[in-house]
């Protein structure tokens, strides 16, 4: 499965630890939401950055406490129509600051990708290799968002607000009809 | 009519394999060789339960032929294959009243 | 009307430019079925069950003259001359084929129309008043804010995966006409004590298989906290809500479970921490948007004007539609005019692509080429001078939508049932265009009064029948159709739920038992004018169940 970080396709540098397996000192690794709870003194004194898979369905907020411990934090998307990883998304980036690395695991798909940017996601397990190629395609599809987000895109208002406060052409205005 | 996508297979009667074609919508039925074709007098007719279940395995393998596939009652008049409730008569035959663009202005 | 500028049109042709590669990649077979249909659906396309069908977003029901010939354009083209408006102000094409949809979004596109969030577990289009702008009894225009919540939820990069889908409806009148209680976030535009507006947000209502009337878990909202209220709400239902089980997944099932009250402290708590950020309203935005909504230069004219007079005392079939369909308008000397498209024997809603051309052509000389699309399945001009009336109801008659029965008996809503739908139990439309026959003595109809038949083929209630005067409800029984039968249900600023009348009945028989139903009703009624639903309401259901059920 291709990891795409930073736009690029990347190998992974963390190793997935599962429930109670000793977790290497000095290499990067990802454990369990409930193994980090209950070992977060010992497994952040490890020399090795330490990654969190925190589940779609446990509140964020019990992370908070450990964010400036983690390295990484990974969130499910179980399949794609479950959204509950893009409020823990935006939640862990917009409200905790949080600057780690963001990364999207489960059934991630090339339609998600714009969808995951925004939400503050930074890096990407992408299910089909050709999805991975298609990266940069797929974020770049839209050049307008009326929304702001986690990416920190301008708005559709503020840019139209820029427009008219810098003078410069106003987005021309055309009657529908 | 429960929804036949979600039907449990016990087959008690004649039934057939249909789908909707992907790229129209058009409604088709699985073929003895086991392609789509929109005639109903060409579809596999099947009674049994592993055979109804071998067809419907092989078009559900047809991702890019059809969507949807399921099995769907059948009525044998003779050699004739009548679709075997309302449901399956208004697919094969459309909606029971006369369409808007028929009334005119 | 709201005019699109360059950020609008650009999204909407980025957003079929995406769709023809996600559908070159589906016919290819590079996307599964699995994977393609909540991207088809997001787009307004359904699997129906002779073919696709693409519902096609009319935001806050007004449509131009112009998007209505392209509406009637893509019929002729792409489909079979025809499109069904909707209780949500869409409209749908039946007939569409998966390999010319993209282009048929192209030709939208240039109308500045596309299906962008008209199905899928999303924010669905947000609707409102079909009289928005021009309704007397409106505090100020509510497209204002249903534009500002459709910028806000298109392609929301949070909210585009809810556990299902999520209708937000808006009024600012004194007459609910958007059933705002039935949606998942109703918000009613008022004032309060101290002069301002602003929102009363009521959540969770639904119809479906558990119907609820929403409750109200904030009684006055600003409007610069709209959005990040808003954005609370589905924050909150985007986390709890659930997905164990798709008749559980709505945000009113959330809220019957935790209780409104525990509910609304959720969404506070929630809101508290986003409420000053970047979504709290800058006057400036909601101004930019109100500047875009331009308004008919109307001229100065009295109400009643001689022609009119002249006309309703001469033609008492112009007299008759006068009465029925033109309602009155903020502006003195104009009308808001209803055009029905509920002619009897006809599918309730359908119009054909000669009736689209020709209605955008009326507009154009009558109605400054605005069109509405009301959640009745009618449609409205809604700026006509009243002098101008006995000339357009001569047009409207010509082309079939001017039958006199808006509100009554034979105005029925129903929604496509089994001869159309793959979810369906039964056929709805048959039922009502039987009904419509029955009921089709224009004089009889008016004599009942306001009366409303709403049909649904399954639980899923489309057609709205738990809030229909009568509602008719298809059931099936061994491969049989059946109908139970609600009465008492409204959908208005009252809104209740009807209460079941007794066992269903069969296809055969439904138009029967509705027919006695209405006579029961004309029998027991205190005076003439006590409409059916205030019957039901004064002398409850046990009557017409009696006489109902002793005769058969």
């Amino acid at each position: 499965m291709p990891l795409v970080k930073d736009g690029q396709i990347v190998s992974d540098p963390y190793l997935r630890v599962l429930d109670d397996a000793p977790a290497p000192d000095d290499t990067a690794a990802i454990v369990p939401a409930a193994r980090l709870l209950a070992d977060a003194g010992e497994l952040t004194r490890r020399a090795g950055p330490i990654g969190v898979l925190w589940p779609n369905d446990q509140t964020i907020s019990e992370l908070e406490p450990y964010l400036d411990k983690v390295a990484l934090v990974a969130l499910v998307f179980p399949n794609f129509r479950d959204g509950r990883a893009y409020s823990q998304a935006r939640i862990l980036r917009e409200r905790y600051q949080f600057r780690g690395e963001l990364r999207a695991t489960g059934q991630v798909l090339r339609d998600q990708f714009l969808f995951l940017v925004r939400a503050g996601f930074d890096s990407f397990e992408v299910v089909k290799p050709a999805d991975a190629q298609a990266f940069k395609d797929a974020i770049h599809r839209y050049s307008v968002f009326y929304q702001p987000a986690a990416d920190g895109q301008l708005s559709a208002f503020r840019r139209r607000a820029i427009a008219h406060r810098t003078g410069a052409a106003s987005p021309s205005v055309e009657r529908v009809r | 009519m429960t929804a036949p996508q979600q039907q449990k297979l016990k087959i008690t009667g004649p039934v057939v394999v249909t789908a909707n074609r992907l790229g129209d919508g058009a409604v088709v039925y699985f073929t003895a060789g086991k392609k789509w074709t929109t005639r109903i007098e060409d579809a596999a007719v099947v009674s049994t339960t592993p055979a109804a279940t071998e067809f419907l395995q092989s078009a559900i393998a047809d991702d890019v032929g059809a969507v949807g596939p399921y099995i769907a009652p059948v009525r044998l008049e003779g050699a004739t294959i009548k679709p075997g409730n309302l449901r399956e008569s208004i697919r094969l035959q459309g909606p029971t009243f006369e369409l808007p663009a028929s009334f005119g202005i | 009307m709201y005019h699109y500028d360059d950020f609008d049109r650009t999204l909407v042709t980025e957003r079929v430019s995406e769709f023809r590669d996600q559908v070159a990649r589906r016919l290819s077979g590079a996307l599964t079925e699995e994977e393609f249909k909540p991207l088809r659906l997001m787009n307004g396309v359904y699997l129906q069950l002779h073919a696709y069908m693409l519902r096609i977003a009319i935001p806050y029901g007004t449509l131009s003259s112009e998007q209505m010939r392209t509406l009637a354009h893509v019929a002729r083209r792409y489909d079979r001359n025809y499109g069904h408006f909707t209780t949500r102000q869409n409209i749908q094409f039946n007939w569409i084929k998966l390999e010319e949809l993209p282009d048929a979004m192209t030709d939208l596109a240039r109308g500045g129309l596309h299906g962008m969030q008209t199905s899928g577990n999303c924010v669905r289009n947000i609707t409102t008043d079909q009289w928005a702008g021009v309704a007397p009894d409106e505090i100020e225009d509510p497209r204002i804010w249903a534009e500002i919540l459709r910028q806000h939820s298109t392609m929301h990069p949070e909210f585009s995966f809810l556990p299902r889908k999520f209708k937000i409806a808006l009024t600012a009148a004194t007459h609910d006409r958007a059933a705002i209680r039935v949606h998942d976030i109703g918000l009613r535009l008022h004032r309060n004590g101290a002069g301002e507006t602003g929102f009363e947000v009521i959540v969770g209502g639904g119809l479906g298989r558990t119907p609820f009337v929403g409750k109200t878990i904030k009684p006055f909202l600003p409007k610069r906290d709209l959005l990040s209220y808003v954005e609370a709400v589905l924050r909150v239902y985007n986390q709890y809500g659930r997905r164990d089980n798709i008749y559980k997944a709505r945000i009113k099932i959330l809220v019957h479970e935790l209780g409104a009250e525990k509910f609304g402290a959720e969404v506070d708590a929630e809101w508290q921490k986003i409420k000053d950020g970047a979504l709290a309203l800058d006057p400036a935005f909601a101004a930019d948007v109100a500047a875009r909504f331009v308004y008919p230069d109307y001229e100065k004219l009295a109400d009643g004007p001689a022609e009119l007079t002249q006309a309703r005392k001469n033609d008492t079939e112009f007299e008759r539609w006068f009465k029925n369909s033109v309602s009155s308008h903020k502006v003195d000397g104009y009308a808001i005019v209803t055009l029905s498209l509920k002619p009897e024997g006809a599918p309730p809603g359908d119009a054909t692509a000669e009736q689209m051309d020709a209605i955008a052509d009326l507009a154009d000389r009558h109605s400054f080429g605005e069109i509405r699309v009301g959640h009745e399945q009618n449609l409205v001009l809604p700026h006509v001078a009243q002098r101008d009336l006995y000339a357009l109801w001569q047009s409207l008659y010509k082309i079939g939508v001017a039958t006199p029965n808006v509100g009554l008996v034979s105005d029925i809503i129903a929604c496509p049932g089994l001869d159309y739908c793959s979810l369906a139990n039964t056929r709805s439309i048959p039922v009502a265009q039987e009904l419509t026959r029955r009921f089709g003595d224009l004089a009889l109809a008016q004599n009942l009064g306001r009366l409303h038949i709403n049909i649904s083929g399954c639980i899923n209630a489309c057609g709205h029948h738990h809030v229909g005067h009568i509602g008719l409800l298809g059931v099936e029984k061994n491969g049989e159709e059946y109908y139970q039968i609600t009465l008492g249900g409204k959908a208005d600023e009252d809104a209740r739920l009807g209460a079941l009348l007794g066992p269903a009945v069969k296809y055969d028989d439904v138009a029967d038992v509705v027919e006695d139903v209405v006579a029961t009703y004309v029998e027991l009624r205190e005076r003439p004018d006590e409409l059916f639903v205030d019957t039901v309401k004064r002398i409850g259901i046990e009557p017409f169940k009696e006489r109902i059920y002793a005769a058969r």
